[in-house]
């Protein structure tokens, strides 16, 4: 019993490995196929606008107010801080660095991955529960051509501009509460915003960030909901990965992009 | 040409990993026909359907559409091959984000070049057909059981197949609705000239319209024959089947050990952390 115990724990171990190694490698040929067969959700671009409303434009809300909320926070903090330097004019930049360089890119997609990532994930294995899939596949239409494709994409155009939404209502939050609620003065508020953001490095970094946010949230989305077993509790199970694993995804993958960003600065 | 069957199916044998599914099945499905699947749940109708529209294929054996071999067509082929091809899935399968006319302009969009005016005109033929030309505005979730069967045959028949697969046509449908759908069964093959194949459990309606029968059990062919031969049918579980009595060679029990002997033991310490 005591030689069994642990000769088991290590065969589940190396189970559980291999396991999540196929799967990753399942996923990545996925994606693979998702790429190969864009063509269809490029050409017939209604298709990808069509989901861009459903992930994008319905996503708005979500994004703006908890932009502006987050910006009104680090103005509250950020004003605590600094007073006590006697820098409060620096503000701007600290609300304007904090959000494009991070906060943007990272808020937004932990939200879209729960607004919009659960929801592609629920319908396409609600679609494979209810054979829509097998369905399509008998008319001779491929499903990752048709419904998985213009989803992904959707998420990968929708992402960067919505994490630019909430930086800028985070800024507008910031201005808010710095400027009209505390009294920081206005005129260094902007210039001193102005003149210490940089727009490639800055701006653009965050920009790439957020893009590459919105591939990893899409690609989880479709493959979980493509992968869900057909029934109700698969898709339930499958729903939850997708936001469990895109939100680790995303803050994994911002850590290594930003040290390979901004390591010099 | 006529006399050469549309599809035939010559010592197919199927199973999922190490799990036989089917084991020699051979059919003929004549051109202008209607041909029934019959069988318990889980005897292999529906993989066998599956097996003629390509979406798996067979450990051994073949089966051939239209004088090609289902197996050996590449993705370009079997594409090909299938939009000649309708199947009507156990609930219909109506893609729920699309309205009923949608539903049916769906293949003709995809697959065709069709003017908007020219498929508008045929979608509501298609649906006249099933007679639901009214219901062309609805959503798949407006419609009952009955309704959504139709407007999947007429999504079925909208590029004018050559073969219909219709899986448990008749499931949960009231007997109403499903005499309407047997009928269009029949009429929409006479009509049209298509073939068509049924996978069905359903024996008084399926009786009455078809014109061959396969009768399956375990993965195997058990009788086949035209719907008086089945109602003829000496073989036991043939009999048990169409005549729907409760005992015979298929038990009511699953099988288990022995009914005293488990009374008399202990019983089995519950499984999960919340019992």
């Amino acid at each position: 019993m005591v030689v069994v115990m642990p000769a088991n724990f290590l065969r589940q171990l190396g189970h559980w490995t291999t396991d999540r190694l196929w799967r990753l490698g399942f996923a990545s040929r996925f994606l693979l196929m998702t790429l190969l067969y864009s063509g269809t959700a490029l050409r017939r671009f209604n298709l990808t606008m069509r989901e861009i409303y459903f992930t994008g434009v319905l996503s708005l809300i979500i994004i703006l107010v908890s932009g502006l909320f987050v910006g009104m926070v680090l103005g509250l903090q950020g004003y605590d801080t600094l007073q006590r330097y006697g820098s409060s004019e620096a503000l701007g930049v600290l609300v304007a660095l904090s959000l494009v360089r991070e906060l943007g890119p990272v808020v937004a997609a932990l939200l879209f991955a729960s607004r919009a990532g659960s929801a592609i994930t629920a319908e396409i294995g609600l679609m494979k529960a209810t054979e829509q899939l097998s369905a399509m596949e008998m008319m001779a239409v491929n499903p990752i051509a048709r419904v998985v494709a213009p989803r992904f994409w959707a998420g990968v155009i929708s992402m960067p501009l919505l994490a630019a939404l909430f930086s800028a209502m985070g800024v507008l939050g910031g201005y808010l509460v710095g400027v009209q609620l505390i009294g920081v003065d206005e005129g260094s508020f902007w210039s001193q915003m102005q003149s210490a953001v940089d727009f490639r490095q800055d701006v653009m970094n965050g920009v790439i960030k957020s893009f590459v946010f919105g591939a990893l949230v899409s690609w989880i989305a479709v493959f979980e909901g493509y992968d869900a077993e057909p029934t109700a509790e698969g898709v339930s199970g499958a729903t939850t990965r997708t936001v469990v694993t895109s939100s680790l995804a995303i803050l994994a993958a911002d850590f290594v992009l930003t040290a390979f960003m901004f390591r010099g600065v | 040409m006529s006399a050469d069957p549309l599809v035939k199916i010559r010592d197919l044998n199927f199973a999922y990993d190490s799990r036989a599914v089917l084991s020699g099945i051979n059919m003929t499905i004549p051109r202008g026909k209607v041909v029934a699947i019959m069988g318990l749940s889980g005897c292999g109708k529906t993989t066998t359907l599956r097996l003629i529209g390509g979406q798996l294929r067979p450990t051994s054996g073949e089966v051939c559409v239209a004088g090609k071999a289902v197996h050996e067509l590449d993705d370009e082929g079997l594409y090909l091959m299938r939009r000649r091809m309708g199947m009507l899935f156990q609930f219909g399968a109506l893609f729920t984000d699309m309205s009923v006319y949608d539903n049916v302009a769906f293949q003709m969009r995809e697959h065709t070049d069709l003017p908007d005016e020219l498929i508008h005109d045929l979608v509501l033929m298609k649906l006249h057909a099933v007679g639901l030309r009214g219901a062309r505005s609805l959503m798949p979730s407006e419609l009952s059981g009955g309704m959504a069967r139709r407007v999947a045959l007429a999504r079925a028949i909208a590029l004018d197949p050559m073969l219909i697969m219709y899986d448990e046509p008749f499931a949960g449908l009231d007997p109403i609705s499903l005499s309407i759908v047997g009928e269009l069964i029949r009429e929409l093959n006479d009509a049209l000239g298509i073939s068509s194949i049924v996978v069905t459990h359903d024996v008084q309606e399926s009786l009455k319209i078809v014109d061959y029968i396969y009768f399956m059990a375990a993965g195997k062919v058990v009788a086949e024959g035209t719907a008086e031969d089945i109602r003829q049918s000496t073989e036991p579980f043939v009999h048990q089947f169409v005549w729907g009595e409760p005992d015979g060679p298929l038990n009511f029990h699953y099988p288990a050990r022995d009914y005293a002997q488990e009374m008399r033991e202990q019983p089995a310490r519950p499984k999960g952390w919340w019992s």
